[in-house]
């Protein structure tokens, strides 16, 4: 079985071998080719949701690259793996403004890794529209080439507060963070606001630890918390919450959007059913429109849409939108031009309509409150939405 | 300060901290010796111990997939998995010294140094190419047993899980088993023989081959089952996990004094606790100023400090003669 796989990628790739040249000599004959990229961890530990974005992106380019076809141009999508490191995504970011063909990048994953590498497409105004970034610093910066079409960290810190101390009635928290720019800002705004709603924080730890959390837990047990909030992502949570449970811990769990992935059930089980997480994105099921992106995808890749893949999606086809009001009268698009008209794209996606303020935010967006229905990884799709909240971006601070 | 609290789970990061201790003596034994045999660290055993750990999670899922997992008795399954994790690990370390050090013996030690963390990266890679096309999967997770996770609760606040117990006294068997070889049988002999004087001993008709693959098959062999208990033990293993606790492993082996197989033990135990009460209690003592993210600053500043007044380690670097 192992030597038939073998084969198959031989085989493929032997394929391509093939297939690459005669690519080339089909662009001769075209206007040129347009390139959209996208940057997410494509392997690691993260890389299902940062696949579930280049995937998001490849449906959205094969639906609706029409037009720009019809135009003579040739669409690509250029798939880049920044591996959730953020020395790795400035390094691919110094590749893309190299490549003259790439237009627009749809990315990041990891806000931490968005900044870093942002400033690079800043230097050649290459637009980014970022699905998932969630961290103010990504649009505070007021840099006129970066979008997000998703909420931001302190709103949605707040969010959790707010569902936190009114409808857990929660009076004490323990807060554990991973150290990165998401996780230890949104931690940190959750604090904030909790310690404001008379929530006693009984600690407020960071840690890069990946599987022994037992030192964690144990002064964790000890104070005995109502409630306990990780701010990070799901390869990381996952492993604290099963521990924590196991050795007795009896708090409720919860967390940002980072957790938002179906490997915490996958890793974690029985532990996390029940538990409740914020988030800018809700699962597609809640999205009216997005019923037929689900059914596609899965059709063609053969698995559910992970979160921010319908983000992703959205924000590729407002990039292809801009391409094409860039390109109108048969012009070549600039990166100048494109990033221009980024700005003014009014689009109704699968996941809500964008319009974006002057910092590149939306005007308004969504968050969400869900809870965890399943220990069964196929059916994350299936969380229940238990509070939407519709809260327009905060004043860009000046 | 809450000094009931500081109390009250004193016997809790305690006992956290002797099951990591384990861990990391089990892993040390590799490291230390090799180095007592060859002189040279074998960087690419953080790997080996991982190996184990895939080793393990592989046959779980596959007796889950049979739905074996249930009807065998827990102590079987946990032999099978444990004995097929040595066996793999120690095989692959043998391997690996075959291929990739062998041949660079008479070169400067710097070289099988840098030949060894290449095998490091290449088999970190490798794992991680193996586990996707096989499994579609970069992080792995040990089926639950439900009977390792019963727990003994001895207060409120304080108990042991069984898998907990299981680590303690897998470890201690092998750490007696190992002392057995080395100390009291022909072959430990031979080995450390080898260990003094390679020409001597071929000398006097040992195969030094022979004694340094073995020798590399019993430290393998050890990170192995290392490498399972490890995945018992915290659920949760992906290609890069080895490298953290590898690293680690490799400090106890010098603070024990780097050769010494009783020492490495030690070493192992002493890092563990460390690195345990600093996580549990830096937090509290220093009012939150300092959290469980400076325990390996804190864990290393203590390492420095002892190694400064006892540079060969705790118990002494056990070393060959150089004429």
């Amino acid at each position: 079985m192992r030597l038939a796989r073998l084969r198959l990628v031989i085989a493929s790739l032997v394929a391509l071998a093939l297939v690459l040249p005669m690519a080339s000599i089909a662009d001769a004959q075209s206007k040129g080719t347009i390139k959209i990229a996208t940057q997410s961890p494509l392997s690691g530990g993260q890389a299902a949701l940062g696949e579930g974005i280049k995937l998001g992106a490849q449906l959205a380019i094969e639906k609706f690259k029409g037009p720009l076809e019809k135009a003579g141009f040739k669409v690509e999508l250029v798939p880049f793996d920044d591996q959730a490191k953020p020395d790795v995504g400035v390094a691919n970011a110094k590749n893309i403004i190299a490549d003259k063909d790439i237009m627009v990048v749809v990315g990041h994953l990891n806000s931490g890794v968005a900044i870093p590498s942002s400033e690079v497409y800043k230097e050649a105004n290459l637009a980014m529209i970022s699905p998932a970034n969630t961290n103010p610093t990504i649009t505070d910066r007021g840099y006129p080439n970066v979008f997000r079409i998703c909420g931001r960290d302190d709103v949605q810190g707040v969010v959790g507060s707010e569902f936190a101390a009114g409808t857990l009635k929660a009076k004490s928290v323990y807060i554990i963070h991973d150290k990165t720019t998401y996780g230890q800002g949104v931690a940190e705004f959750f604090k904030a606001d909790a310690e404001k709603k008379g929530i006693k924080v009984l600690g407020f730890e960071g840690t890069e630890e990946k599987s022994n959390f037992d030192p964690i837990i144990t002064p964790m047990k000890a104070k005995n918390p109502n409630l306990v909030y990780f701010g990070g992502i799901y390869e990381q949570a996952a492993p604290f919450f099963k521990q924590a449970r196991e050795k007795g811990v009896k708090a409720k769990f919860m967390g940002p959007d980072g957790l938002d992935s179906s490997d915490l059930t996958k890793i974690a089980g029985k532990t996390v059913v029940g538990m409740n997480y914020t988030s800018v994105a809700g699962p597609v099921s809640v999205y009216p429109q997005a019923k037929q992106f689900a059914e596609e995808y899965k059709k063609k890749f053969g698995k559910n849409p992970e979160p921010f893949a319908a983000q992703a999606y959205d924000s590729t086809v407002i990039a292809l939108k801009a391409i094409e009001a860039a390109t109108k009268g048969g012009k070549a698009p600039t990166r100048d031009s494109v990033t221009g008209a980024v700005r003014d794209v009014r689009y109704t996606g699968i996941t809500g309509a964008v319009e974006f303020d002057s910092k590149g935010d939306p005007k308004k967006a969504l968050y969400f409150v869900l809870q965890v229905a399943s220990d069964d990884p196929q059916k994350w799709g299936d969380n229940k939405e238990v509070k939407r909240l519709t809260i327009a971006a905060p004043a860009a601070k000046k | 300060m809450d000094l009931e609290l500081l109390i009250g789970i004193f016997p809790q990061v305690l006992l956290d901290g002797i099951i990591l201790g384990f861990m990391y003596a089990l892993i040390a034994l590799g490291y230390t010796m090799v180095y007592g045999v060859l002189e040279f660290i074998n960087f690419a055993h953080s790997e080996i111990f991982i190996v184990g750990a895939f080793v393990g999670v592989e046959i779980l899922l596959a007796l889950k997939g049979a739905g074996l997992l249930e009807g065998l008795p827990w102590m079987v399954v946990l032999l099978l998995i444990l004995t097929a994790g040595m066996v793999v690990s120690g095989a692959l370390a043998v391997v690996v010294e075959r291929v990739a050090y062998r041949p660079l013996r008479n070169a400067p030690r710097l070289i099988p140094l840098i030949s060894a963390i290449g095998v490091s990266f290449f088999l970190q890679d490798a794992i991680r190419l193996f586990e996707s096309l096989w499994n579609n999967a970069f992080n792995l997770v040990y089926p639950t047993m439900d009977a390792l996770n019963h727990r003994f609760e001895i207060t409120e606040t304080i108990d042991i899980p069984m898998k907990s117990l299981v680590v303690i006294v897998a470890a201690l068997l092998m750490l007696w088993a190992l002392h057995t070889i080395v100390g009291r049988t022909k072959i430990g002999k031979a080995i450390r023989a080898v260990a003094e004087d390679q020409a001597a001993a071929s000398l006097m008709g040992i195969n030094v081959n022979r004694m340094i693959s073995l020798t590399f098959l019993i430290g393998g062999a050890m990170g192995g089952a290392a490498g399972v208990l490890f995945g018992i033990q915290y659920g949760l293993i992906n290609p890069y996990t080895g490298f953290i606790p590898g690293l680690k492993a490799f400090t106890a082996a010098v603070l024990g004094g780097i050769g010494n197989i009783p020492g490495a033990m030690l070493g192992g135990l002493v890092l563990g606790l460390l690195e345990a009460f600093a996580a549990s209690y830096l937090s509290l003592l220093t009012g939150g100023a300092f959290g469980a993210e400076y325990k390996d600053i804190f864990a290393f500043s203590v390492l420095i400090l002892i190694l400064i007044f006892r540079p060969k380690g705790l118990l002494g670097e056990v070393v060959r003669e150089r004429a």
